[in-house]
Order: C-alpha cells, then sequence, then structure tokens
C-alpha cells in the first residue's frame, strides 16, 4: 500500500469511526425528558384516555 | 393545524420504545448487503474507484445522503403528528391536494416491491450461512465449484428449479415467514427488539471477522504479493483522482451508493420518523443514524472483505460484482483459512443479520398503509402484505434463470424508483412544504443544530445535484449513454432490450412478464391510496 492509500485509508475509517462514536456518547448523554418516547407498548386509545 | 388528526379510536398509536432504538431500528434498516459487498467492491473498481470515489463519495454524503436524511426525518414526523404514518398519508397531509397522496404512492411500492427479492437474497445468507457452519461449503480448491453451487442454490440454470433443490426454498419459506412474525409483533417488540439484540451483534461478528482478516498476514508464503496489507493497498490506493473526479460514471456511481446505502428515498425513514413525537429529536438520531451505516460500510465492509479476497486470491477475484464477491469468492477464500467454516458461517449470519434489520424496515411502510388507509388491524394488514409479497416473491423465485425476474424487479424499483423518490422528497420539502418551515421543524426538539450551511445546501445544492444525478442515471440506464460529453453515443441497455429486443438480443418473456406484473402491482396500490383518501376525507 502506499503513503497515500494509507493515509485516504485512514481518514476515511477514522471520520465515520470518529462521527459514529461522537453521536453514540451524545445520543447516551442526552437529555433524559420524560416526555420523550414514553411508550414502550402499543397502547389503545381507549387505555390511554383512562390514563 | 392542517389536516384533521387521525380520529384515534379506531387506532392503536405505536411508538419507539427508546430513542436509541429508532437510531437503530433506522441504521437496521440502511445497513444491509451492499456495506459489506458492494461498496467494497465499488471502491476497489480500477476504473471508478479509488481516491476519485471516495472524494465522490463523501461529497455526496454531505450535499445529498445527510440532506435528505433529515428531510425525510422531519417530513416523517410531521406526518406522524398529523395522525398519519404512511408515506401516501404523510404526503396527504403536507400537500393538502386531492393529488397529493398519490405523490406518496412510490414510498409503498418501493419498500414493498424491493422485498419482492431482498428476502430471497436474505433466504441466500442464511443458507450459506448454515452450510458453513456444517462444512458444506468446504468444496475444495477449484473455483467453478462454488460457481456451480451458487448456481444451483439459487436456481439460475432454469426456472422452477429451486423447487428441486428443497434446501434453498426451505430456507426461502422459512426467512418469509420469519419476517412477517416479527412484523406482526409490532414497531416496538417486532422491528426495534430485533434491531436493539442485531445491530450491535452485527458490529460485534464484524469486528471478530477484521481481526481475523488483518492477522492474515500472507497466507500463501509462496506467493508473498498477496497479502492482507498489498489487498488493502489494491483497495485504498487513490490512483489518478484528477482524472476519475472528471469522469461523470465516478460521481453517478458514488452518488448511488450513498443513495442506495442510505435508505434515503426508500420510504423507510420517514415511515419510521412518523412514530415519534413533535418533542423528539431528529437531528442527532438522523445523523447517528448515517453515522453507524458509514462505520458499518467504509470502517468494518471497506476492510474485511477485499483484502481477504485479495491475500487468497489475487486481484481477478475482486471484480466480479456484489454477488460474485459474495457468494463465489468469499466462501473459498474461508474455506483455506484455519477454521474457515467458524469464520465463513459467522459471516454469512452477519449478513443475514444486516439483511432482515433492512427487509423488516420494508415491511413497515406497507403495514401502515393498511392499516390507517383501509382501517385493517394488525392481523388483517399483515395477511393482505404476506399475500401480495408472496406473489411477488413467487415471481422472483420461480424465474430464476440467470436471476432475470429479480435484475428486473431491482432496475425499475431498487433503481429507477428511489432516485424518483428522493428527488420528489426533496421537491416537496422545499416548495411545498417550505425550506424555513422545514429547517424550523427540524430543531423541533432537535438535541443539535444543523449548520447553517446546510439550509442553503438543501435548498440549492441538493435538488440540482440530485437531479443532475437522476438525469445521468436515466441518460445511462434507460437510454444507455456512454456518459461521454465529447462522443456521446447512445445504445439500448439490457432492461430496456430486454423488454423490447433488439439485434442478438430476443425480448425476454420474464422480463415482460416482471413489468406487466409491476405495472399491475403500482396500479393495484393506486387504488388502494384512492379508496384510502375517501376514508381520511370522510374523516
Amino acid at each position: 500500500m502506499t503513503t497515500a492509500g494509507l493515509l485516504f485509508m485512514l481518514i476515511s475509517v477514522g471520520a465515520v469511526t470518529g462521527l459514529f462514536v461522537w453521536c453514540l456518547i451524545k445520543v447516551l448523554r442526552g437529555k433524559k425528558d420524560p416526555d420523550h418516547l414514553a411508550h414502550v407498548e402499543p397502547i389503545e386509545t381507549k387505555d390511554l384516555e383512562k390514563r | 393545524m392542517l389536516c384533521e388528526p387521525f380520529p384515534m379510536t379506531q387506532k392503536k398509536t405505536e411508538a419507539w420504545s427508546s430513542k436509541i432504538g429508532v437510531i437503530m431500528a433506522v441504521a437496521g434498516s440502511a445497513v444491509g448487503l451492499g456495506n459489506f459487498l458492494r461498496f467494497p467492491g465499488l471502491v476497489a473498481d480500477r476504473e471508478t474507484g479509488g481516491g476519485a470515489f471516495l472524494i465522490a463519495y463523501f461529497i455526496s454524503l454531505l450535499v445529498v445522503g445527510l440532506p435528505i436524511c433529515w428531510v425525510e426525518w422531519t417530513l416523517g414526523r410531521f406526518g406522524g403528528t398529523q395522525g398519519y404514518n404512511s408515506s401516501p398519508g404523510i404526503f396527504h397531509a403536507i400537500i393538502r391536494k386531492p393529488w397529493g397522496k398519490y405523490i406518496g404512492l412510490l414510498g409503498f411500492i418501493i419498500p414493498v416491491g424491493v422485498y419482492f427479492y431482498y428476502v430471497v437474497i436474505e433466504s441466500w445468507c442464511l443458507g450459506y450461512a448454515w452450510h458453513s457452519f456444517t462444512g458444506g461449503l468446504d468444496l475444495g480448491k477449484d473455483p467453478t465449484t462454488y460457481a456451480r453451487f451458487f448456481s444451483a442454490f439459487t436456481g439460475q440454470a432454469v426456472d422452477g428449479s429451486i423447487l428441486g433443490f428443497p434446501g434453498p426454498f426451505l430456507f426461502f419459506v422459512g426467512v418469509f415467514i420469519l419476517n412477517f412474525v416479527i412484523i406482526y409483533r409490532g414497531l416496538s417488540k417486532g422491528i426495534e427488539f430485533i434491531c436493539n439484540w442485531g445491530m450491535p451483534l452485527l458490529i460485534v461478528i464484524a469486528l471478530a471477522l477484521l481481526v481475523r482478516v488483518m492477522t492474515l498476514g500472507t497466507p500463501d508464503p509462496t506467493k508473498p504479493e498477496l497479502s492482507v496489507w498489498n489487498g488493502l493497498g489494491y483497495m485504498w490506493n487513490p490512483h489518478d483522482i484528477a482524472k476519475g473526479l472528471s469522469n461523470p460514471a465516478v460521481w453517478l456511481k458514488a452518488a448511488s451508493q450513498i443513495f442506495f446505502t442510505l435508505s434515503v428515498g426508500f420510504g423507510v425513514i420517514i415511515t419510521y420518523a412518523s412514530y415519534l413525537k413533535k418533542k423528539d429529536d431528529v437531528v442527532l438520531s438522523g445523523l447517528t443514524a448515517t453515522a453507524a451505516n458509514e462505520f458499518c460500510e467504509v470502517g468494518l465492509g471497506g476492510l474485511i472483505t477485499v483484502p481477504a479476497a485479495f491475500a487468497f486470491l489475487g486481484a481477478s477475484a475482486v471484480a466480479g460484482g456484489t454477488f460474485a464477491l459474495g457468494f463465489n469468492v468469499l466462501p473459498q477464500v474461508f474455506a483455506g483459512m484455519p477454521y474457515g467454516h467458524l469464520f465463513g458461517g459467522l459471516f454469512f449470519t452477519l449478513l443475514f443479520i444486516a439483511a432482515i434489520t433492512s427487509s423488516l424496515s420494508m415491511l413497515q411502510p406497507g403495514i401502515a398503509f393498511l392499516e390507517e388507509g383501509l382501517g385493517l388491524d394488525r392481523r388483517g394488514s399483515v395477511a393482505l402484505l404476506g399475500l401480495v409479497t408472496a406473489v411477488g416473491c413467487t415471481l422472483v423465485v420461480w424465474f430464476s434463470e440467470g436471476l432475470k425476474a429479480l435484475a428486473t424487479v431491482d432496475f425499475w424499483i431498487g433503481d429507477i424508483g428511489i432516485f424518483l423518490q428522493g428527488t420528489i422528497l426533496i421537491y416537496v420539502f422545499n416548495l411545498v412544504f417550505g425550506t424555513e418551515r422545514g429547517w424550523t421543524e427540524a430543531h423541533h426538539g432537535a438535541d443539535l443544530r444543523i449548520p447553517r450551511v446546510f439550509k442553503f445546501v438543501i435548498r440549492w445544492v441538493s435538488p440540482a445535484f440530485l437531479t443532475a444525478i437522476f438525469v445521468m442515471f436515466v441518460l445511462k440506464n434507460v437510454a444507455g449513454w456512454n456518459l461521454s460529453f465529447t462522443k456521446a453515443e447512445f445504445l439500448p441497455t439490457e432492461p430496456i432490450l430486454d423488454l423490447v429486443g433488439g439485434p442478438g438480443h430476443p425480448a425476454s418473456g420474464v422480463a415482460r412478464l416482471t413489468v406487466f406484473f409491476l405495472v399491475l402491482f403500482v396500479g393495484f396500490t393506486a387504488l388502494l391510496i384512492r379508496r384510502a383518501g375517501q376514508r381520511w376525507k370522510a374523516r
């Protein structure tokens, strides 16, 4: 592999890996708003109204 | 409020159970066979690969992939807040004209149509995983044996021959049923559950394979030029970048790969995002799903398949296309390495996981439309979609000679359809929804601000770039343009010759039948959308 090839590989792989890790950290450490995505199961509307 | 929300008394409200769940589901939809087989082949291509391809690939990611991804997430969440989860319903809510719902037709046609053949390929992956683990793929050193096995396994010799080779047929039936069992369990218990386990498992398997490949060294000491290091060089050495970037074919391939790999314009992201709530983030979620896909494609797929194939079999083995690399070359590679049964089995298990998380995502848009458009319950929608896809899959499985039916559906639905839908999406976002309004809508509840330059990109660059690429794609693949501006020639392409025939290329009855079926499918879907429109209007 040439030096240019090595650079292309390292920059490409490094960039996407860094971006993925950064995003994951940001998501996992993100705000914990209880109003966000609160449901676990599909909810029947009548049950929703009862609640 | 733009439209009357869905009357909640008739509908079960489905939702994602966690933020990471929806990200995993979208990433699972995007990560597929192309990440591990198609992308490495494109980078390694001597004519249109190398550094020029990578530069065009990352530019396409920034000006088409990521912007359309954000657009789809935004429009999907907006549609969900209006009470719609299907593409026709969401476009109905956005456009507010009688024809608006038909703009969403492709959001049903594409995922369901692609499912016709994708589930067949998925069953090949499971079959190959089984045969690898059990030693059935240890076919010696003769490459033709592997090609013959693949041909027999997929029934390429004669139409209908898969029924005479019960193993593949059973794998197909099993995988087909498994998809519907999972989808029947619903969004959270079905798709999200599978993706939450499947995606981390996929990454762990890929990392294990990566370690194995990187430690292969020089498998045959008598051929020192065939090493992993040289395999990496074969794939990543940049070649003539200036010449490559001036070649339209490089841009076309790079933009196409970005489009297909991210599942943008597929009808999936818009449906998945519709299950979010107004305050749920779409900016960081969209970016994370995109980053996960790129990590799997560039960071894992780019380092595993081609270097391994090169180290064992040399450069000639790499240049054979996606199916040849995956199902002819790699089994040969695994057969030649210590514990090859295990690593081969793991590799095809990885492909199967990548495939099933994608195929599930192809069913959900159909389920969403049948439920909200026709008022069917989960059982009814699964049954009807199962029937429609069973007919489509039977066509692909039966007419297996030369994989003609598969290639025909792939071209007209998987290629043309996706480009068309992506182009429609970006224009609807800018011209109907409004860029400013869309920008504000995207940032509701956002955990991250999109850099302002992307507003300009979404408004001007993405539509122009996508239109240019789409026109080029049609000119090349339908009109047969040789991609030369100075000596342009137009020769009929295979998909067109299959339909109309030409010198030395008689028309294909299977291709004609397949296109006829697709036309019926589109017509049937349009009728369903008309019926759904009446239902929505009556409300």
